[in-house]
């Protein structure tokens, strides 16, 4: 069974329909006991993070996330919440990479939006990946290089578009929007 | 690097393509569906639904039909037509569109713009401006293009810029329908001046007039209708080509 975390974020059902498209029906709930049950986990993320947690903290989500123990992947926001601190609104985040998510600078139009390749990709994640791969991105935050980095882009410097650290895998791009190449990273996903 | 969007427009008639869409791979052209789906299969970057009708009656019409595009188009796409609230705008999200683009009721209440951005975050809320040059200088025009403004084109981008809009979608009247290139002086102007994505629109003929508008303006997309519809120009190869000249695409 996969799990999507509901929450108060925008892009769940983008979510749950790209899974469709791969034969899988996905249960989206926000019952702790569903999600520990749940084989893999998927952390969506559209949105502001500092309303973002006090959701998740209201719900409890926020102890329940960092024990998981199957494999979780966060998309977009869901990864910056993994991280221990976001500049968005002063935001104190889930501490799962330790790592702190920051604004770009506007020495180039913010938000970042459009298609951007990633490179230098590790992990299962990305098998049959080629680098220079392009995905769909959508920020105004970013994490930095960072050494839990399991893959990089390019934009305005170099930062990281994907994290791993044991079980908890996040991407920065939108793999239910990168056409055939980012459902490829979900089923790779689903078949870790 | 961050490659430049080729865009596809439909236009929706009570849930229908129009505009006499001829595609031999498609079983129904007047699908929107299965054409966007086509569209994203030829690597399209992104697609934009309007709908031309518009009608109160006809907005539930439209937000099913986004749920169906959402269900099988793996690419992200905008909607518009007839969008006059924050209610509106909620409707089309949680339909699955991943933004939406609002024109005449931008320029009746600009503080609309800036609920929206607020309430739905600036990476969603597209505003379509429609530019006309005459005398000598661009204004906008509202109502499909129909009814003339005293709004100078290049202050409403700045406004609706700092009002937190998250891309322009600028569509000049002067070359619209003209096939004969994008129109390169009002793009580069409200390219120049703004700090958010602009997608050209209105003009695009023949692969060259691509290349002209990224070299020679800030445009970071580009929009079309009838010639992709028409198959005069096939998106697989206005990237090859783009490519050959140096422009960066998503192959």
């Amino acid at each position: 069974m996969l799990a999507i975390i509901k929450y108060n974020a925008g892009n769940i059902q983008s979510v749950a329909y790209a899974l469709n498209r791969l034969g899988i029906e996905p249960v989206i709930t926000d019952n702790p006991k569903e999600l520990q049950k749940a084989d893999k986990i998927i952390f969506p993320g559209v949105g502001e993070a500092s309303t973002a947690m006090a959701y998740l903290q209201e719900t409890g989500l926020d102890k329940l996330i960092p024990n998981l123990k199957q494999p979780v992947l966060g998309i977009c926001l869901g990864m910056q919440l993994m991280c221990r601190y976001s500049e968005e609104n002063n935001t104190k985040c889930l501490g799962i990479f330790d790592a702190e998510v920051k604004k770009f600078p506007n020495t180039k139009k913010v938000p970042h939006i459009g298609w951007n390749t990633i490179f230098d990709c590790k992990t299962p994640l990305f098998k049959d990946i080629p680098t220079n791969e392009y995905m769909y991105f959508v920020h105004s935050y970013y994490v930095p290089e960072t050494d839990f980095a399991i893959s990089k882009t390019d934009y305005i410097f170099k930062y990281s578009s994907a994290l791993n650290k044991d079980n908890f895998y996040g991407t920065q791009f939108h793999p239910e929007k990168s056409g055939d190449a980012g459902e490829k990273i979900i089923k790779n996903f689903i078949e870790m | 690097m961050l490659a430049k969007r080729i865009i596809p427009c439909l236009d929706i008639k009570n849930g229908r393509t129009v505009k006499g869409i001829n595609f031999e791979q498609l079983r129904d052209a007047g699908d929107p569906v299965e054409l966007g789906a086509l569209y994203a299969e030829e690597f399209a970057d992104e697609l934009t639904f309007l709908d031309i009708t518009a009608t109160i009656e006809n907005r539930s019409t439209f937000a099913e039909l986004v749920k169906e595009i959402a269900k099988n188009v793996n690419i992200p796409f905008t909607v518009g037509g007839g969008i006059n609230s924050v209610k509106d705008v909620g409707i089309l999200l949680a339909s699955g569109a991943d933004k939406i683009t609002i024109n005449s009721a931008a320029v009746k209440n600009p503080k609309l713009i800036t609920e929206l951005a607020k309430e739905f975050g600036s990476q969603c809320v597209v505003v379509a401006i429609d530019s006309k040059n005459y005398n000598d200088d661009a204004y906008i025009h509202t109502h499909g293009g129909r009814k003339p403004t005293n709004f100078k084109t290049v202050e409403w981008a700045k406004e609706v810029y700092d009002r937190g809009a998250g891309e322009i979608l600028l569509t000049s009247m002067n070359t619209d329908g003209t096939k004969a290139g994008f129109d390169i002086d009002i793009t580069k102007r409200v390219s120049d001046i703004i700090n958010i994505p602009v997608i050209a629109s209105g003009g695009a003929g023949d692969y060259v007039h691509f290349k002209d508008v990224f070299e020679n303006t800030g445009a970071d997309a580009a929009l079309a209708a009838s010639i992709f519809h028409f198959k005069e120009i096939s998106i697989p190869e206005l990237k090859k080509y783009l490519n050959k000249e140096g422009i960066a695409v998503r192959k």
